[in-house]
């Protein structure tokens, strides 16, 4: 063999081998690669920025009455944040409706600071400069929730209800795609393009997905809560846009969160 | 008044390691607006670190740098209960400090 063959068959068995290096690295799947991502950043996470705006903002007097949200019942009692996000949404005697967190805080912005309604659920969803108030409660009362498994009571009758209106939406096929919420999560291991989707009727993975929202959304520079989810499946089966903290939006949040009864709350999380 | 940055120092051994999470927008003012107006560039640009009021780190920034920056980064020389300081000034002259103790 002469020189330069010997260097190209070299030069072969070099690329070969990088080759087999580059495939050994390939990802099996894109969550776990996401999955790695979120470690990266584990304690990082740009959502901590909402979680002290939000514990201030529940401290901070405002609205016609100069008040706090200090003694905002939000389901464990006056002024109780610590685990409180597990139990919502929850029946609250004095609305007379079951509420989840976003609606409780409506009430409790009229109530005790005199906010109206109107202006309370102004820009809840924030945007840059455009900055949300709610995001930021959302944000911190979950936060205070960390490590705590959830526990979503039915044992009201209108807690039961909930859960059952909430359980028909999620399966009501309708819109110009006769589209559910079920079409996409309600089988084990579907995917739209790369994002693995949740089969939210098998605890497991209603538990994972319940669980870590709100969340940091990557993909927007912002904090999202559940609502914001909700909306944002709503937009994808090309239904009308539901109303902020509306009864139905609660409902289906009911569905939800019940089916990850016992998981480990751990948000707001990282998301893509 | 920008947001409060939230900042952590512990030692990595024999060095402090710092890691910063600041708020700001970052925008880059190559960005146009639903009505195709461009977006005013807004972003940080001079950031410093001291430790004990000796400056430890000190960076130009630009707008490649992305919205919500996250800063980490270690220095030699700092001991547990030394004052980390950090400050920025954005192209607005819009400042912000903040202070961590060594842990």
């Amino acid at each position: 063999m002469n020189p330069i063959h010997r260097a190209a068959a070299v030069l072969c068995v070099a690329s070969a081998m990088a080759g087999a290096a580059v495939l050994a690295q390939q990802p099996s799947s894109t969550e776990q690669e996401i999955e790695k991502y979120r470690a990266a950043l584990g304690e990082d996470n740009p959502a901590e920025l909402w979680e002290a705006r939000g514990e201030a903002l529940w401290k901070e007097k405002a609205g016609p009455k100069g008040a706090s949200l200090e003694r905002c019942d939000i389901g464990l009692g006056p002024g109780v944040v610590k685990g409180a996000y597990t139990v919502l949404p929850k029946y609250f005697a004095d609305t007379g409706k079951v509420q989840d967190l976003e609606s409780r805080l409506v009430t409790c912005m009229e109530t005790l600071q005199g906010i109206s309604e109107a202006d309370a659920k102004k820009n809840h969803f924030g945007s840059g400069p455009k900055r949300s108030k709610m995001e930021a409660l959302v944000a911190w009362i979950a936060s205070e929730s960390r490590g705590m498994p959830m526990n979503v009571s039915l044992a009201h009758p209108e807690e039961k209800e909930a859960y059952e209106i909430g359980k028909r939406m999620f399966f009501y096929r309708a819109g110009p795609h006769d589209f559910a919420c079920a079409t996409c999560h309600s089988r084990d291991n579907l995917r739209i393009r790369l994002q693995e989707l949740p089969n939210l009727t098998n605890p497991k993975d209603a538990q994972r997905a319940y669980t870590t929202w709100p969340g940091y959304r990557v993909s927007q520079g912002e904090v999202r809560t559940m609502q914001h989810r909700i909306n944002d499946c709503y937009r994808q089966q090309r239904f009308p846009e539901p109303g902020y903290a509306s009864d139905a939006v609660t409902a289906l949040v009911m569905y939800l969160a019940h089916n990850a009864n016992g998981g480990v709350y751990n948000a707001p999380a990282v998301k893509r | 008044m920008a947001d409060p940055m939230k900042i952590r120092a512990a030692m990595a051994g024999d060095k402090v390691e710092v890691k910063v999470l600041m708020a700001h927008e970052m925008e880059t003012g190559q960005r146009k607006d639903a009505s195709g107006k461009v977006i005013p560039a807004w972003f940080i640009q001079n950031v410093t670190a001291t430790c004990n009021g000796k400056t430890v780190l000190s960076a130009e920034w630009g707008p490649a740098v992305a919205k919500n920056p996250f800063l980490s980064f270690r220095f030699s020389g700092g001991k547990p209960g030394d004052k980390v300081v950090i400050s920025w000034v954005d192209n607005h002259g819009d400042k912000r400090s903040d202070e961590a103790v060594i842990s």
